[in-house]
């Protein structure tokens, strides 16, 4: 239960840690709160470390009309303190345990890409962005939208030499209203399965709804159900049926916690609720 | 490759030399002697290894102290004023039989030592919340639970 042996980079500067990511290919250590564990059982044994925490200017959290940046050294904690956002303040809330949080970054959940996480699924469902930088005779960037970020169990699209910079997450639209519900065995836990929601409500009537599901394939599940309610009252959009399309679009696998038929009923019933929740704040938020 | 890094446990500077592996907490409890960090599960779970990282809560076994360097770091060790007695918090788990073996009892001091400083009168929710990331195996809880109340009481009283 000790790490095993590695080369430690502390990079200052933005440059210097992408040239050092550039020549020693390395794994970048942010909070640590999944990457230590990892190390601890020897689950993983990268030959360099490079640790961003001093790295001048990747804390930051800014917030616009647009939506919000989050840098990549920003704290689960900070991000959910500031309360830039009302579905990743949600989501945030349901991630690990308070102490975790106060270490644990935001941009590495989204990097470590766990199938059951909930922070993959709020970029998703809003369809936000992250951005990569890479070292070649200066800074090079891209950016990555969360369809294409998630590419597989604890895969990303972070290729080898590039940082996950910051996170953009959008913001929710006039009557735009969230919600994230989960199951799981054990407070802190990842869930069995999780749902977050957004719908749109414009004078009385949903125009858009989207759902995305944690914990039942490979990457964030997104489902577009807004044709099945689009132009009724959030009170009579037929909730149950849009909830069918999400538990439909699952692929849940059996695992030792819950079998896949098990999981695939949460999500119906989790999305419904998710949605009716959700339908119900941005009916009182577009009001 | 060792490092040479200085940490600030309990108020003292600590010059330490450790490999870049070595985690936070046996950097406290190997280098520098203060064994009243505990360490249970090594990957986050149970808690007891949880000291303080510039006044916040934070597992000791998924930090590596080359990250904290010039760092201010709190343990068990720290929470008393000094004087031989213990601090509101100590005294509130003593009172109310918020331990039995001890062992897990470090990472509770420490976590609800930070989460009353946040939050002074915490609801019983909040206070659920707050120590759901520490695990105990003999009280059941419920007086950890007191405790932490009868701590926010004596934290009111002598403020």
């Amino acid at each position: 239960m000790k790490p095993p042996p590695f080369d430690y980079h502390a990079p200052r500067d933005l440059g210097e840690a992408l040239r050092t990511l550039a020549a020693v290919r390395g794994k970048v250590l942010a909070g640590g709160q999944s990457l230590i564990p990892m190390l601890n059982m020897r689950l993983a044994a990268p030959g360099h470390l490079v640790d961003i925490n001093r790295v001048a200017g990747l804390d930051a959290l800014e917030r616009s009309g647009d939506g919000v940046l989050v840098g990549a050294t920003v704290r689960h904690a900070d991000a959910e303190r500031a309360e830039v956002h009302p579905l990743l303040t949600r989501a945030l809330k349901l991630v690990a345990h308070p102490v975790i949080r106060n270490r644990g970054t935001v941009v590495g959940s989204l990097v470590h890409a766990d199938p059951a996480a909930e922070l993959p699924a709020v970029l998703a469902v809003l369809d936000g962005r992250v951005r990569l930088a890479r070292w070649d005779g200066g800074v090079r960037v891209r950016e990555v939208r969360a369809r294409d970020f998630f590419t597989g169990p604890m895969e990303s699209a972070v290729e080898p030499g590039e940082l996950a910079v910051s996170a953009f997450f959008p913001a929710l639209p006039a009557g735009g209203g969230s919600a994230f519900l989960e199951v799981a065995r054990r407070h802190g836990d990842y869930a069995l399965a999780g749902v977050c929601a957004v719908v749109t409500v414009d004078g009385g009537l949903v125009t858009a709804a989207r759902a995305a599901c944690v914990g039942v394939g490979p990457v964030p599940v997104v489902v577009d159900v807004g044709e099945a309610c689009a132009g009724r009252a959030p009170e009579e959009a037929g909730w149950a049926g849009a909830a069918a399309l999400v538990r439909d679009a699952a692929q849940p696998e059996d695992d030792i916690h819950a079998s896949a038929a098990y999981r695939r009923h949460l999500v119906g019933v989790l999305a419904e609720r998710a949605l009716c929740d959700a339908a119900r704040e941005g009916a009182a938020r577009g009001a | 490759m060792e490092h040479e890094i200085t940490l600030i446990v309990n108020g003292a500077a600590r010059r330490v030399r450790v490999p870049a592996r070595r985690l936070l907490s046996d950097c406290l409890r190997h280098d520098l002697g203060l064994t009243g960090t505990h360490v249970g599960c090594e990957h986050g779970v149970c808690g007891c290894c949880t000291v303080l990282l510039e006044g916040r809560p934070v597992r000791s076994c998924l930090t590596f102290a080359v990250t904290v360097d010039g760092a201010e770091i709190t343990t068990v060790e720290g929470l008393a004023p000094g004087d031989g007695r213990l601090s509101p918090v100590q005294r509130a788990f003593a009172e109310c039989h918020g331990l039995q073996c001890g062992f897990c009892t470090p990472g509770f001091l420490c976590t609800v030592t930070a989460l009353l400083a946040e939050n002074p009168a915490p609801t019983e929710e909040e206070v659920l919340e707050g120590i759901s990331g520490n695990l105990c195996r003999c009280t059941g809880y419920q007086n950890i639970i007191k405790a932490v109340h009868r701590a926010a009481e004596l934290l009111a009283e002598e403020s």
